[in-house]
């Protein structure tokens, strides 16, 4: 028999076509699903012509999906996308172009590209958003993304495992991500603390039982920024739920052995957990909401592969319901893509936000890159729902960004300073 | 192309921790809609920019072959390659580092840029010291002073792709094997 195994070691191993894997073993593992978007995409797709490659190694499995800066701002990025779309077309390969588009973590997972129990890779840090759903999902470079489009195989090294059990409720006001931004508070961002880095962190208990998808979904999300491997939600009926319908290849719903080695293992109850927010400038620099409170902001954005989903809409629409956005703050919402945005718009949600005087964006990465949307300039201070915070990252040098759920976000954007969502739920 | 039984012989810059991808290469020459561009000798003049002035001139004068880093050399959680490019540009033929991030240590891997990690290194040497590497087994020593350490052996699979000059050709070469063989496979069943 094989060895006790955690769930990521079992993806490995039947990736790899091997009874069982150790972690620190190198494998040659076949992957189910590589993805890439504009910014990359030239690269990556570049990369593909010079191997030689005449066709992908399954055109079901490789998907590009326009995210970072769509449309495009400029005519620099214009071109680029022309060529990434003559190389999609020539290599026949799905394209979710503008009006299609969406954050490619999010269009993966909701068109049914990613399933459970696979590997798969995509060409963003952000990556691991997908291991909610119960597959290895790794962040790559171009040059990666492309051999395995070839090949459908790439080179890992097997990382070691943490598990974190969640026990409890969250309070009202306090999301997902807050839990894994707590974590990063203490864990460390990918610097030199980073104690995650190189490994899978496993989320398991009660707590996520009873999470829905948009939050596991938002829980992995900031596992990249830990400086994790992989995250990863052992698959339930919410996972089988989700999946269904959605498919477009077959799942393997794997869990991890009850005797696996873990390196660490964590046991926290989040019941009392108060929001958390990352302060400037660098995404584990988190304190609890209330140290925080009253600080003055000019900008509120949600959107991102974080909290952009409808869950996260829903939120800031039901804090927002019947109240204004405080006159000298610039609300900004963005849906993570476009199926989110349509199912925003029929349900009102969309509505009551643009009642409240909040600018309703299109889907794209802008908000939290950058490049559309949300420009920063001197002295302005954004609070939003994305994951990461690092100085000049949405403009100036001197804007500052704290990073926060969306009902955060929303209790702030009324209050025109950092405020606590409880007296708004 | 690193050979897989090569013994690099030269001298060391040195730079601390958190040596991240901003700046290896600052993001202004990361060159937004223009990705997908990587010219090693573009870049390469612009290699560690912000941290030392000369370290191109430095390179192009040869005082140096090795970067030896602190903790998460190449970090800031950026999947980009223009950082190793840069690096390779400069003429860097391998960084010896006490860690460096999952994403720095694949793309240098997969565009035949050697890095070692190596614990204690940062201790051990001085800038100007002079290092050899066996690259098979990982074994450094410090010529200047007599020290040894060791760095981590790089997997197999690293060294292949290293000894063909990166990924792209590591896949070419076993891409071609594949339809040798399936060939020679259907030749034998007509």
């Amino acid at each position: 028999m094989a060895r006790a195994m955690t769930i990521t070691e079992k993806i490995l191993a039947q990736a790899a076509g091997l009874q069982e894997v150790v972690p620190g073993q190198m494998i040659t593992a076949k992957v189910g699903l590589v993805y890439t978007m504009d910014f990359q995409g030239k690269a990556v797709l570049g990369h593909l012509k010079a191997v030689g490659a005449t066709k992908v190694f399954d055109r079901n499995k490789v998907v590009v999906i326009f995210d970072h800066n769509t449309p495009a701002p400029n005519v620099d990025y214009a071109n680029l996308q022309t060529h990434v779309r003559k190389l999609a077309k020539e290599f026949d390969l799905p394209l979710y172009d503008v009006g299609r588009q969406g954050i490619m973590h999010q269009v993966v997972a909701e068109e049914g590209y990613l399933v459970p129990g696979i590997i798969a890779v995509g060409t963003d840090s952000h990556a691991l958003t997908g291991g909610a759903l119960g597959a290895v999902v790794l962040g790559m470079g171009a040059t990666d993304a492309a051999m395995a489009m070839a090949t459908g195989e790439t080179w890992l090294r097997v990382p070691a495992s943490v598990r974190v059990e969640l026990r409890g409720t969250l309070p009202k006001g306090t999301m997902s991500r807050d839990i894994m931004a707590y974590f990063l508070g203490q864990k460390g961002w990918d610097g030199t603390k980073a104690e995650w880095a190189y490994q899978a962190v496993e989320l398991t208990g009660t707590t996520i039982h009873n999470m829905s998808m948009d939050s596991r979904f938002a829980l992995c999300n900031m596992a990249s920024d830990a400086g994790a491997k992989n995250a990863i939600v052992p698959p339930d009926e919410t996972t089988k739920k989700y999946v269904e319908g959605r498919a477009r290849s077959q799942p393997l719903f794997l869990h991890s052995d009850e005797d696996a080695e873990y390196v660490e293992k964590i046991t926290l109850d989040i019941s009392k957990m108060e929001p958390q927010v990352a302060c400037p400038h660098s995404p584990d620099n988190v304190v609890p909401l209330s140290k925080i409170v009253g600080t003055k902001i000019s900008v509120a954005t949600v959107s991102s592969c974080s909290n952009g989903r409808l869950e996260d809409l829903h939120v800031a629409a039901q804090i927002l319901k019947g109240r204004k956005v405080h006159p000298e703050v610039r609300m900004i919402v963005s849906p993570a893509s476009q199926k989110i945005y349509g199912e925003a718009l029929e349900d009102g949600t969309l509505s009551t936000l643009l009642k409240a005087g909040v600018l309703i964006g299109h889907s794209t990465c802008g908000p939290c890159n950058g490049g559309q949307l949300v420009v920063l300039g001197d002295g302005e201070v954004l609070i939003g729902s994305v994951p990461r915070n690092m100085r000049g990252r949405l403009g100036s040098l001197n804007s500052e960004i704290y990073t926060a759920n969306p009902a955060v976000v929303a209790a702030s954007a009324i209050r025109g300073v950092i405020s606590d969502p409880k007296e708004f739920l | 192309m690193v050979e897989k039984n090569a013994l690099l012989r030269g001298r060391a810059w040195v730079c601390g921790d958190s040596i991240d991808a901003f700046k290896i290469l600052p993001q202004t020459y990361w060159g937004g809609a223009k990705i997908g561009i990587l010219s090693e000798q573009e870049l390469g003049k612009h290699a560690m920019e912000g941290v030392d002035p000369n370290f191109y001139s430095d390179m192009k004068a040869g005082k140096y072959l090795f970067i030896v880093a602190g903790r998460n050399f190449g970090g800031g959680g950026k999947s980009i390659e223009h950082p190793i490019f840069a690096l390779k540009g400069a003429g860097v033929k391998a960084v010896i580092a006490e860690s460096a991030s999952r994403y720095f240590f694949r793309n240098a891997i997969n565009n035949g840029l050697l890095v070692m990690i190596c614990n204690g290194i940062t201790k051990q040497v001085l800038e100007g010291h002079e290092l050899e590497l066996d690259v098979t087994n990982g074994a450094v020593r410090n010529v200047t002073t007599g020290e040894r350490l060791q760095s981590a052996p790089l997997p197999e699979v690293a060294l292949e792709i290293l000894g063909t000059g990166g990924y792209i050709f590591y896949t070419k070469k076993k891409l071609a094997e594949k339809k040798a063989y399936e060939n020679a496979d259907g030749m034998e069943k007509e």
